[in-house]
């Protein structure tokens, strides 16, 4: 039995477009552990992205591969959420620039672990194997992520009024944007309905307390989630997943084919 | 501030232990604010290909070296004391290598 197509490939961009976001750390971190500590994350994150494309070019045939569905895919074709994909500083419009914010990174990732260590754990009994047994290197990857970002939370949040102020900001940005999480997309319906697939809803509650848990010990306050419900993993994103995709799309197709 | 930062990270010596059986071996040392960030750094930077199975954190400030003055008086009075090392035994054949 496998997962549908589009099942996969909404969890693999969720991967590659966090993994991606994650990279742009590299050789700019805070302190050089923890460049490497976040290139370390994102390297997990591709290697995830690239078993369940994998996976997936092979139900798709065609001379699909994992380099097709990562690079030669345009934005609405990509099935991550909205949350992966925002860039690492207070929004903005998409041209703008601003300083990265290591808080907004470091709540992203805590929010995206919280997550996925209840996803890979559940999709360890999906009756698709080769799914299965991608749930269960993943989780062990995540847990580690999650211990990771949980900790720079309590750092930042139970620190100086600054670092407080950052996360607390944060926080109030990211976290409406979760919301995403619990609405149910065409592929997830047709993964639980085939057996490969969770039901989302079950761990809403196992989520809300790894997250105000950590809240608490942080000294954060929860803001209230409304408003918009993004749609990311409908292939209806922001406007910043065209710029993720162009810096990581533009070599490979300038130089289709090429290799090391 | 409610908290002051720290404006410098105490350092931190390393200590790896590469598989089941064998000692924890120095293998550097890193700033971290406190030893649970130190070891979570260490993971990152001194495990990533596969290095170690355990790893020691030990603030570089509670180690007592001996000085690089002291090397005369310390050291360079077993450099003429061959016999010291166990070279001037024969060792039978049977026993293999030692």
């Amino acid at each position: 039995m496998n997962a549908p197509v589009d099942y996969l490939l909404h969890l693999a961009d969720n991967a590659l477009i966090l993994g991606q976001r994650n990279a742009e750390w590299c050789g700019h971190g805070p302190i050089l552990e923890e460049d490497i500590a976040l290139s370390n994350n994102s390297l997990d994150l591709i290697g995830q992205a690239r078993m369940l494309y994998q996976h997936a070019a092979e139900q798709i045939g065609n001379g699909a591969t994992e380099d097709t569905l990562a690079y030669f895919r345009d934005v609405p074709d990509f099935r991550n959420y909205t949350l992966c994909e925002l860039p690492h500083m207070p929004l903005m419009a998409a041209t703008s620039k601003g300083d990265r914010d290591f808080a907004m990174t470091i709540v992203r990732n805590f929010l995206y672990s919280s997550l996925m260590v209840l996803v890979w754990d559940q999709l360890q009994n999906s009756k698709d194997t080769q799914l299965a047994a991608i749930a269960a290197k993943s989780l062990k990857e995540v847990r580690y992520h999650l211990r990771h970002s949980r900790d720079w939370l309590l750092r930042l949040g139970d620190g100086t009024d600054a670092s407080h102020a950052k996360a607390q900001a944060a926080l109030d940005q990211l976290l409406p944007y979760c919301q995403e999480f619990w609405t149910t997309s065409p592929q997830e319906a047709a993964a639980l309905a085939n057996g490969t697939g969770i039901d989302m809803a079950t761990l809403q509650a196992d989520w809300n307390q790894i997250v105000d848990e950590a809240l608490q010990e942080a000294t954060l306050k929860r803001p209230a989630a409304g408003g918009f419900v993004p749609t990311g993993k409908q292939g209806l994103h922001s406007e910043h997943l065209g710029f993720v995709l162009a810096e990581m799309q533009s070599l490979a197709r300038q130089h289709p084919g090429a290799t090391w | 501030m409610s908290t002051p930062a720290l404006k410098e990270w105490p350092l931190w010596e390393v200590f790896v232990r590469s598989k089941q059986g064998l000692e924890h071996k120095h293998c550097g040392s890193l700033h971290a604010s406190d030893a649970q960030h130190a070891l979570q750094m260490a993971r990152d930077v001194y495990t990533r290909r596969q290095e170690g199975v355990s790893i020691w954190v030990v603030p570089s400030a509670t180690i007592s070296a001996s000085e690089p003055n002291d090397k005369g008086e310390f050291f360079e009075p077993a450099s003429d004391k061959v016999y010291r090392h166990p070279t001037f035994y024969v060792i039978p054949d049977e026993v293999g290598h030692m």
